[in-house]
């Protein structure tokens, strides 16, 4: 459910040298399903920014963010304290129920984060999930480490082959049985997946949004079952609706 | 106790406040987070005789306080909009709604107001002659006078709802196109709509949006609207509902001192959900401020001051 919150920095640390996590506490019960993302309001900047749910407990949110603009360059510089104006509970999420007995979760770059509260969900529903996780170097992985802790097996792949698996995505996914994927990631990763995937799968899509709860039609897609809004009937969309 | 209630072209409205069309869908999205019966009215997403999907993405970006947009007219059609969204409206909505109509010829305006016209739900037809963000309509038709008119004169004569024009801001004389619109027929005038604008990224050296210019809104175009809104008031008689940049009750007031009768906020509601019960919340400890006891005593009264 949508809600407007406002939320605590507990914590906000860099994990690499452009990705960070931020900690934040308070109402955040809006939030019903993993892959949902938040909207957060910064000073001087108009827009809000979507960011998506990297984790979720009681009262707590974690965020992962890359840096890459004006709005996650100034979520960087908050301190522990700040209180946030969040929309929380926006989009319609993973959908854990289609995940069969062995889902494989794939990851690339800075859409790894809603990986690890879906790895969570998937897992307290009793399924085995398989981790592919893709960086473009060694010097780029986070979240890694933290994967590899739930006791799920976890397949880095590098593009320059400095850490894991030399390659992409995909190159992890040979050789891997599963019963369903979720991902999320750059286009190109979800265009070479959609070539070798062998199941059918969830991918969560990431678009320039105005409002993030569906008002304003800002970021809307073609589907094979009309047009939808990334913001409120996705971010994700499963694999046999999409239009590429 | 003050006095929000006015009426716009003889409909009463509970207070001044309408959320602007292409802010907020059919409504639906923000009944889930707050009654909106609690509004004046609102205006509906701008409906056009044919389905569209509208313009590709990217169709949104951010400016310095405000927000461009390049949605390009993204609607069901009139049908659907007859069929599904005005029934599913009845459920969360009991009061007369605005139906915002666009078109690309005369003809499809005259065939979207004649099916909307017909319709209970709907108080007033607001039609859009000023979208920046579709080629072949829109803006073309609000930016010459002879073709403002003309499409005025076509839809008056399919209504007898009350009819408002919503004027471009993109133009050198507004004053004169409000002119020919009052003398075409319109009950009333809204204005301003989003004005052309621009951003180009400096990482990928091209224009942030795939349609390359947006509609500019937010509150950097409050300026902008309250000028456009005095400048018309002096030349018409007919009510205008005032836009552009509104955000809390203070801007609400400066625009109804200019001339507007009512008020609408458009880019708002899409950062601050909740912008519209706020600002109707605020408005009478605002009014209180500045010794308003009623919003009607207002409507134009900056004009008080101007040299005979």
């Amino acid at each position: 459910m949508v809600k407007q919150v406002f939320l605590k920095i507990e914590q906000n640390q860099p994990l690499t040298d452009t990705v960070c996590q931020m900690v934040l506490s308070g109402d955040v019960s809006g939030i019903t399903a993993p892959g949902q993302f938040v909207n957060l309001k910064l000073d001087g900047l108009y827009l809000r920014r979507p960011i998506s749910v990297c984790d979720l407990a009681e009262g707590r949110l974690t965020l992962v963010y890359k840096v890459v603009g004006q709005g996650t360059e100034q979520m960087r510089t908050l301190p522990v304290g700040t209180i946030l104006d969040v929309l929380v509970g926006l989009g319609n999420g993973y959908d854990t129920s289609k995940s069969g007995p062995r889902p494989l979760l794939i990851g690339g770059g800075v859409g790894i984060p809603p990986l690890y509260y879906l790895c969570r969900r998937l897992l307290a529903e009793d399924r085995e999930p398989t981790v592919i996780l893709g960086f473009n170097t060694a010097a780029e992985q986070f979240l890694a480490a933290e994967f590899a802790a739930l006791g799920v097996p976890v397949i880095v792949t590098t593009v320059d082959g400095s850490a894991g698996k030399k390659g992409f995505v995909t190159d992890g996914m040979a050789g891997v049985d599963y019963s369903y994927f979720y991902t999320c990631g750059p286009m190109p990763m979800f265009r070479a997946i959609d070539k070798v995937a062998a199941t059918g799968g969830q991918f969560s899509f990431e678009e320039r949004m105005g409002c993030g709860f569906g008002a304003c039609m800002g970021c809307t897609c073609k589907t094979k079952y009309g047009n939808k809004r990334i913001c409120r009937d996705g971010p994700v969309l499963e694999r046999e609706e999409i239009v590429w | 106790m003050v006095n929000l209630s006015v009426a716009l072209c003889g409909i009463p409205l509970e207070n001044p406040i309408i959320p602007a069309s292409g802010t907020f869908g059919f409504g639906y999205e923000f009944a889930e987070l707050y009654d909106i019966n609690c509004l004046g009215t609102f205006s509906m997403k701008g409906t056009t005789a044919q389905p569209r999907f509208g313009n590709p993405a990217p169709r949104i970006a951010e400016c310095p306080q405000g927000m461009l947009n390049a949605v390009g007219l993204q609607n069901p059609g009139v049908e659907k909009v007859i069929s599904e969204e005005l029934p599913k409206l009845k459920a969360c909505f009991r009061k007369p709604v605005m139906a915002n109509v666009s078109g690309f010829s005369e003809e499809e305006y005259v065939q979207v107001c004649q099916a909307l016209d017909a319709q209970e739900q709907v108080g007033w037809l607001e039609i859009n002659i000023s979208c920046p963000n579709v080629h072949g309509g829109g803006m073309s038709f609000g930016t010459s006078p002879e073709a403002a008119a003309r499409v005025t004169r076509a839809v008056r004569a399919v209504t007898r709802k009350p009819l408002l024009i919503k004027l471009s801001p993109n133009v050198t004389d507004i004053v004169s196109i409000a002119r020919v619109c009052q003398e075409a027929g319109a009950d009333g005038l809204s204005l301003i709509n989003t004005l052309l604008g621009m951003r180009i990224d400096p990482r990928t050296r091209r224009p942030v949006l795939a349609n390359e210019t947006g509609g500019l809104s937010g509150p950097a175009i409050l300026p902008v609207a309250v000028r456009m809104v005095y400048q018309v008031y002096k030349a018409v008689s007919i009510p205008i509902v005032g836009m552009g940049g509104v955000s809390c009750a203070r801007d609400v007031i400066e625009l109804m001192l200019a001339g507007a009768t009512a008020v609408q906020v458009g880019a708002q509601n899409l950062v601050d959900p909740l912008a519209c019960p706020r600002i109707i919340e605020e408005l009478p400890a605002e009014m209180e401020k500045y010794g308003i006891k009623d919003l009607n005593e207002i409507i134009g009264g900056a004009h008080k001051w101007e040299k005979m």
